[in-house]
Parts: C-alpha cells; sequence; structure tokens
C-alpha cells in the first residue's frame, strides 16, 4: 500500500475580495510520487500551494503530513516540516554567488563571520548528489534562466524539505532546459522526494507526472493516475467543455507593410545593446511571431514600437510616419494596440472598476464625454455591458473592482480594451501567460480574427505552441539580435526552434534580411 | 448582501466606531487630568449645542476645513503628498486681503474678484512644488512643507510692512472696504455666506472628481500612473494641474474664511487649517460630498474643546489627540478586518 506523504482535506479559503478560492479541496500526495496539480489559471492551485507553504492562512481545513495533523503559520513552519517551494518567479540576489544564495537565512558561522568554504563545500556535495552541479562562487546574474532554477531547487533542498513543490517551472525554460529539467526530478524522485509539480501543460504533465489532481474554480475534479486518462479527458474537466486546443485558421492575406523597423537599436544604461540593429517589416493581415527566451531583447522591441521606452539608433515607421518616445497618445490614436506582458502593473488601473478599466484609453473619445467633458454615464456603462458580454468577462457587472476578478477575466479586460479601439497593429506581447485554457483559446481566436479583418499582429510569447499555431511568420530573437526568421513556421519543429533560441545556430544574415521583410 | 453592500456596512460601522473611540480617549484623559471631570466632559461634549451662537461656531469652524480637506482630496486622488493646502489657504488670505484693501469695487463684485485672486494665489503657491517634482523629480512632500514656511513669513511681512494699520499696537493690517466682506447669513451668529460657497465647492469637486474626463484622468493617474502612461496620458502633466486646481481651491478657502469672518489681517502664523484638512479628507475617505460632514466633526470638537478649555481646567490642544487617533484608525487597514472577512465568507458559501 502506498503511503500518504501529505494530505489536505476540505480546505477552504474565502479571500477579502469575496473570491472562493478553494472550496472544500482534497488533495492527497504518496510519497515518492511526482504529483500534478492542474486547472485553469484563476481555479485555485497557487493559493491551495500558498496555503501549504503558510503564506496564506486557509479558512477551513486541515493539512496532515505522514498522516499527523499538523498547523503551517508561516513558511518557516512549512520548511521545519519538510515542504519547499520554488516560486515561478525566482527569489534570488542576482550581485551574491550560489553558495551565498543557498546560505542566505541559514549562514554557517566561523567565529564572527561566515564560513563560506564550508558552505561552498556542501553546495557543490549536494549538488553532486542530486544531479544538478552548479559552480558555487558564480555570480548569480551570470547564470541562465535554467541555472537559477536549479539553484531554487537546491536552495529547498539544503534546507531538507522532502515534498517540493515547484509552480510551472517551465513557463520559462527553452525546449532543452526543460528536458533537464525533467531529468533531474525523475532522478529526485528514485530519492525518494516527492513532488508537486504545478502546469497545465498537459504534454509535460503526461512525460512526468505519476497522478494528477484537478481543480476547476476551485473545487477539485478528481485525482487520476495518468495512465488512465486521456488528453481530451483531463482538459474536459479542467474547464468543464471540449476545448479545441489549436486554433483553426486559413491562410494569411497578406497586405502592404504597416509597419517597418530599420536599425532599431536599443541600449541599456551602461551601454550594453539589448536590442541590436534589428530591421524588420510587418504587413497587414498577418501574425508575425517573435520567440526566444526571456530577455533576449523582446521587451525592449515592445517598449520602442509602443513609445513606451526611448531607443537610441535606427527607425521605427508606422503607416509611413515615425513612432516617437513618449507619444503614446498619438501612437495609440494612430491605430496601434498593445497587450502587456505584466498585466497588473501594466495593463489595468487595480484601484478602479472593470469599467472605467475598459475605458482608459478613451479618455479622447467624443461617444463617451459630452461636449463639457463630462462622462457620458449611460454610453459608458452600455459600453461596458457590450464588451462584457461579447469577452464573457466573469463578474457581477462593470461596476465592481477589477481587482476581484481571475487573470484570466482581467486579461480578457485589457483585451477587450485594446481591440475595441479598433486597432490597425496590435502588439501582443505574451497575451496567454498564467491565463486558464479557456481564456487562452478565446484571446488566440481573437488575434486570429483580428489578422482576417486585416490587423497586423506582433505576437511576444515564450509560449511555443501558441507560435506554431498562431505565426505566419516567426523571427527568433537571440541577444538582441534576429537569430532567424521562418517564413513558413509548420516546417519547423520545436527542437530546431529550441536550438536557434539557445543562440546554438543562427541563419544567414541575408537569409534573415530577405524573410523578415 | 453582495459584496459591495457588504464593505459598505463595515466601513460605516468602522466610521462609527473610530468616532466613539476617539470620544471615549477624551472621556478617559478628561478623567485622568481633571479635577471636574464632569464639568470637563459635559462642557466638551454637550456645550457646542448650549446655544445658537455655538451652533454657529461650528458652522463657521467648519467652512475653511471644507476648502482645505476639498484641496487634499484632490492633491491624494492623483496619487501626490503635496501639503500645500495649508500655504495655498494663507496666502488666499492675502490675496483677498489685498484686494478688498487696495482695489475700491462695487459690493457684490469686489468679493468675487478678491476670492478669484485669492484662487490665483493658491495655485501658484501649489505650482511651485508641483513643477520641481516635474522637472527634477524633487521630492513635493519636503518641498511644500518648507514652502509653508516661506508663505507664512512672507505674507506676515506683507502685512507688517505694506498693508499695516500704523494705529495697531499689535499686528494688524488696514480694514478691508465693507464691499469686500461676505454677507451674514443666520442672524445672532457668525455664519456667513461662505459655508453655501463651500458646500457648493464640495457637489462641484464631486462632480469634477468621478464625473469629468479630468477627473477621471486624475483618478486613473492616482491610481496607477505607469498604466495611465501606457495608455496615453500625460501623468506628469495630470498631476500638476490636480495640484493647481487644489491650490486654486485651497486659496478661495482663505479668502471666504478672511472675507467672511475678519475686517482685518491680524494672523500671527499660518492658522493650520491645511493640516487638519487633511485629518478631514481622511475621515472623509477622499469622497467630497462626505467633507461637509466631516469638516463638521472636525468644527464640533474643536469648539467643544475651546468651550471646555475656558470652563474648566483641561487646556483645548486635547483635540489634537482626538485627530491624531482618528488618522491612526482610518490608516489602521486591519481594523474590523476579520468582521468583514467573516460577512464574505458566510456570504460566498452560502
Amino acid at each position: 500500500m502506498e503511503h500518504s506523504a501529505l494530505r489536505m482535506e476540505n480546505i477552504t479559503k474565502v479571500y477579502p475580495n469575496g473570491v472562493v478560492a478553494n472550496r472544500d479541496i482534497v488533495f492527497d500526495v504518496n510519497r515518492g510520487e511526482i504529483h500534478a496539480l492542474s486547472g485553469e489559471n484563476g481555479a485555485g492551485k497557487t493559493t491551495l500551494m500558498k496555503i501549504l507553504f503558510g503564506e496564506e492562512k486557509p479558512t477551513g481545513g486541515t493539512i496532515s503530513i505522514d498522516g499527523k495533523e499538523v498547523r503551517i503559520h508561516s513558511p518557516q513552519d512549512a520548511l521545519e516540516l519538510g515542504i519547499g517551494m520554488v516560486h515561478q518567479h525566482f527569489m534570488l540576489v542576482p550581485s551574491l554567488t550560489v553558495a551565498e544564495n543557498i546560505i542566505l537565512g541559514i549562514e554557517m558561522r566561523k567565529g564572527l563571520g561566515i564560513d563560506y568554504p564550508k558552505a561552498e563545500q556542501l553546495v557543490a556535495e549536494v549538488g553532486n548528489k542530486y544531479h544538478m552541479y552548479l559552480d558555487p562562487k558564480a555570480k548569480v546574474k551570470d547564470l541562465s534562466v535554467g541555472q537559477k532554477q536549479k539553484l531554487e531547487i537546491l536552495k529547498v533542498l539544503i534546507r531538507g524539505a522532502k515534498i517540493l513543490i515547484l509552480d510551472e517551472p517551465t513557463a520559462v525554460l527553452t525546449p532543452q532546459e526543460t528536458e533537464e529539467l525533467f531529468a533531474e526530478l525523475k532522478h529526485l524522485r528514485t530519492q525518494g522526494f516527492t513532488i508537486i509539480f504545478i502546469s497545465h501543460k498537459l504534454a509535460e504533465v503526461r512525460e512526468l507526472c505519476d497522478r494528477i489532481t484537478i481543480i476547476r474554480r476551485g473545487e477539485s475534479k478528481g485525482v487520476f493516475s495518468l495512465d488512465g486518462i486521456t488528453d481530451e479527458e483531463i482538459s474536459q474537466r479542467m474547464v468543464g467543455r471540449d476545448v479545441q486546443l489549436s486554433v483553426t485558421r486559413t491562410a494569411a492575406k497578406r497586405g502592404d507593410v504597416l509597419l517597418s523597423v530599420e536599425h532599431l537599436t536599443v541600449s541599456e544604461e551602461g551601454g550594453k545593446p539589448l536590442v541590436d540593429n534589428l530591421a524588420f517589416a510587418l504587413h497587414a493581415g498577418e501574425i508575425l511571431g517573435v520567440a526566444g527566451v526571456e530577455g533576449n531583447g523582446q521587451s525592449q522591441l515592445v517598449d520602442a514600437i509602443t513609445g513606451l521606452a526611448p531607443y537610441d539608433n535606427g527607425s521605427i515607421l508606422f503607416n509611413g510616419k515615425p513612432i516617437r518616445h513618449n507619444h503614446v497618445k498619438d501612437i495609440r490614436e494612430s491605430g496601434v494596440g498593445h497587450i502587456p506582458e505584466d498585466r497588473m502593473t501594466l495593463g489595468i488601473a487595480s484601484g478602479l472598476s472593470v469599467t472605467e478599466n475598459l475605458i482608459a484609453d478613451k479618455t479622447g473619445w467624443d461617444s463617451l464625454f459630452n461636449r463639457f467633458g463630462m462622462l457620458d454615464a449611460n454610453r459608458i456603462s452600455s459600453f461596458s455591458e457590450e464588451m462584457i458580454k461579447e469577452h464573457t468577462i466573469l463578474c457581477q457587472d462593470g461596476s465592481v473592482s477589477i481587482a476581484s476578478l481571475s487573470g484570466g477575466n482581467i486579461q480578457k479586460v485589457v483585451l477587450a480594451r485594446e481591440l475595441s479601439s479598433e486597432p490597425k497593429l496590435i502588439v501582443a506581447n505574451q497575451p496567454t501567460r498564467g491565463v486558464d485554457v479557456g481564456a487562452t483559446e478565446f484571446i488566440r481566436k481573437q488575434l486570429v480574427a483580428l489578422r482576417d479583418k486585416g490587423c497586423a499582429v506582433l505576437l511576444v510569447s515564450s509560449d511555443l505552441n501558441e507560435l506554431f499555431g498562431l505565426s505566419d511568420r516567426l523571427l527568433v530573437m537571440y541577444g538582441g539580435k534576429f537569430a532567424a526568421c521562418f517564413t513558413d513556421p509548420s516546417l519547423i519543429d520545436e527542437q530546431t526552434l529550441g536550438r536557434y533560441m539557445l543562440g546554438l545556430e543562427r541563419q544567414d544574415d541575408d537569409e534573415i534580411a530577405r524573410s523578415a521583410r | 448582501m453582495n459584496t459591495k453592500s457588504i464593505n459598505r456596512l463595515v466601513d460605516a460601522t468602522k466610521l462609527a466606531m473610530i468616532v466613539l473611540v476617539a470620544c471615549l480617549l477624551v472621556s478617559v484623559i478628561i478623567l485622568l487630568v481633571s479635577e471636574q471631570p464632569g464639568v470637563a466632559i459635559s462642557s466638551f461634549f454637550l456645550g457646542p449645542f448650549s446655544s445658537l451662537r455655538r451652533i454657529g461656531n461650528i458652522l463657521e469652524g467648519a467652512i475653511p476645513l471644507i476648502f482645505t480637506a476639498l484641496a487634499v482630496t484632490l492633491i491624494f486622488r492623483a496619487g501626490q503628498f503635496s501639503m500645500i493646502s495649508e500655504g495655498a489657504f494663507f496666502i488666499g488670505i492675502m490675496g483677498a486681503m489685498i484686494v478688498g484693501i487696495a482695489m475700491p469695487l462695487p459690493p457684490g463684485l469686489h468679493p468675487l474678484v478678491a476670492l478669484l485672486v485669492a484662487g490665483v494665489f493658491g495655485a501658484c503657491a501649489a505650482a511651485v512644488p508641483a513643477l520641481l517634482k516635474l522637472k527634477w523629480q524633487v521630492s513635493e512632500v519636503v518641498t511644500s512643507i518648507m514652502l509653508n514656511y516661506v508663505i507664512q513669513f512672507f505674507v506676515i511681512y506683507m502685512v507688517n510692512y505694506h498693508f499695516r494699520e500704523p494705529e495697531a499696537s499689535s499686528l494688524a493690517s488696514l480694514k478691508i472696504a465693507e464691499s469686500a466682506s461676505l454677507p451674514g447669513l443666520v442672524p445672532g451668529t457668525r455664519v456667513h455666506l461662505g459655508l453655501i460657497i463651500a458646500l457648493l465647492f464640495s457637489v462641484a469637486t464631486w462632480f469634477f472628481v468621478f464625473r469629468m474626463r479630468a477627473g477621471f484622468k486624475i483618478r486613473l493617474v492616482g491610481d496607477n500612473a505607469q498604466f495611465s502612461h501606457y495608455v496615453g496620458i500625460k501623468a506628469p502633466a495630470v498631476m500638476v494641474m490636480a495640484q493647481i486646481i487644489a491650490g486654486a481651491v485651497a486659496g478661495i478657502g482663505g479668502g471666504v474664511e478672511f472675507l467672511g469672518m475678519y475686517t482685518r489681517f491680524k494672523w500671527t502664523a499660518s492658522p493650520g487649517y491645511g493640516w487638519a484638512g487633511i485629518a478631514v479628507a481622511l475621515l472623509a475617505r477622499r469622497n467630497p460630498m462626505l467633507v461637509p460632514l466631516s469638516a463638521l466633526f472636525i468644527a464640533y470638537l474643536n469648539v467643544g474643546s475651546g468651550i471646555m478649555a475656558r470652563s474648566s481646567d483641561v487646556s483645548s490642544e486635547i483635540v489634537l489627540i482626538i485627530q491624531g487617533v482618528i488618522m491612526l484608525m482610518i490608516a489602521a487597514d486591519a481594523l474590523l478586518q476579520n468582521w468583514r472577512q467573516r460577512l464574505i465568507v458566510q456570504n460566498a458559501t452560502a
């Protein structure tokens, strides 16, 4: 009989804004298994894990470890019980070394100082033991994303964790790095560690995990052995209806050049170019995908095109007119929409209502304001109702605070706002990151529909399925330059793309220049 | 009950509790320090209602607070923390005084022009920290507080050297023309037309903040400046605009107070309405419509403490303790949070 390592029983969590994140959830994990926790975003996975790690207090329910009921009030308590969490966003100090980051808070002393040689030795030993060796003296800022993640896992292991929680660990990794991570995790499993793997990528869950717990709208939809359930059954339980996982689309009807970028260079304050002499053209009626591991210049490229940040060289022409830094209003009025990467800080004003967020970019619209500059309450509320209906935004009505919505619904508000301004070009930066399957499908369909109406779409994404499924052409960025440009993305596979993303391969400059127009 | 009405119920209860705790605390302090606590407590709480004149005092006292609190509300709504209301109010007094003394105009027009000048002076004062921040990112908190002192001494200098009554032994300006005064409203009290102006300003400010394009921009910028930049609003310009309008409101408030209550300038220091206005604005939860109520409450405490100081052995500064306690408790987000949470849980799981 398998031995239960962890059991969370009847967990309920109600947030102060009235959102029921968890309702009577039962979550049971056996010792030595990799257990997937899957569900749409806003389903309550992260909340459940935060409760387990002591970061949130449950409204009701009990937690037992090895059959003994425990109370977890803080991450400290959780670590003492052998529970460790690797967060989606790394919690590391870039200027410190690997060893220093690991011993932060648990420093071994030698007299008045810290015993660095001992710490480095320990880090190397543990790294070797679990096949995750990192140079203890390397500075964290010089590590790759995959190595940083290893470091996070090592941090938890050295603190004595027997149960590891990994919150969407593959979101930031290349295919190769993901494979490496999986090998490491499987090795940990053979050593008797228990791993909770939060993810909604079915292929990864299937490759790695033994069992899966599915959560939908804060309720558990059951525990399944992965041998006994099909992908369709899983996605059905996750979203409660059949999801078409790929968006069907017809061939692009490519029109005139809408956006033309020449010699674009954006430098860091120190002078290191983050975007290095880029040139490409985006045509009406096409979706141009931009692939790349995060931090290879995509954000700087997007900020330059949307006028949010300066660029120091080159030109960006939209419809023949130059795009200038800080002229955001003009840029928007000329027909550029922007779905930002970080929706909570850039995409919404969290203290305002859904309606107010929907009209935030329309303060120049005559249809929503009368000639004295007064808000036209009737028109605004009917506009908001229409948007909420059209985009199936889940909320009581437009007057509720946007902060009470789930991630996917917030993203739908952003999408609704940007699309309702009838853009000719939409810059979508990670449009479906952290968004549930249902909303993801909706957003992707909208982008394709937009393209079919003759709009140009610049799609920056780290989701390869999204890039393959939507792009008419695909650019790959590495180190601020284009490493490749594919005019037919359907002809390449993930492994090939991964090599370009990692900078292992590079197309000929002339070839890139030709196909990027 | 939906989440919105739960929030309203809890917020109202919290406000009532804050007021109650503040009053209880005052009573306790009085009991501890006073030889005749009965007299002190009753004159504090009941004194303000004991005669028509005293009720009038409450209303008069609320007028300047309404103006400064509206100014504070506008500034805070834009996400700025300029403390300029104090200085803008004081320099507004000077503006009204200059017009009242030096510009002979017919009644009706005279106070109007005086108030306009007061507003312009206030706006100019508020523009200084706003523009310093716009241009050089200097913290508006620091510059506005420093500027308040500059304004205080500048105004006193102007009165002393250019508008002083030569006959007077203590600091007093020349008398303003009668045509400039704001007429009284209620015989037997000093309640003046300024009360109506203050109420109109409250409604207008509410309308501006919640129903106008410019007010909407102020709220957007105040809630998330990065977001407002992203949707194409020139956030720095909106911040400056909000502070200039706020300065004008506070300046007009200074003019109203001066023309309604005084015939000569007699202040030897800035009167502190700008600071009290912060407490009033926070108590009103930055809602212009609630500002008059919260100003009346603070004015009631001020009048009560004055009466108590005259009729017992407790000094009037006790009212500052109350204001401090109120501000602390308003800032305490956790207060009643458990109850709110319980109601929401019941509601959500029902």
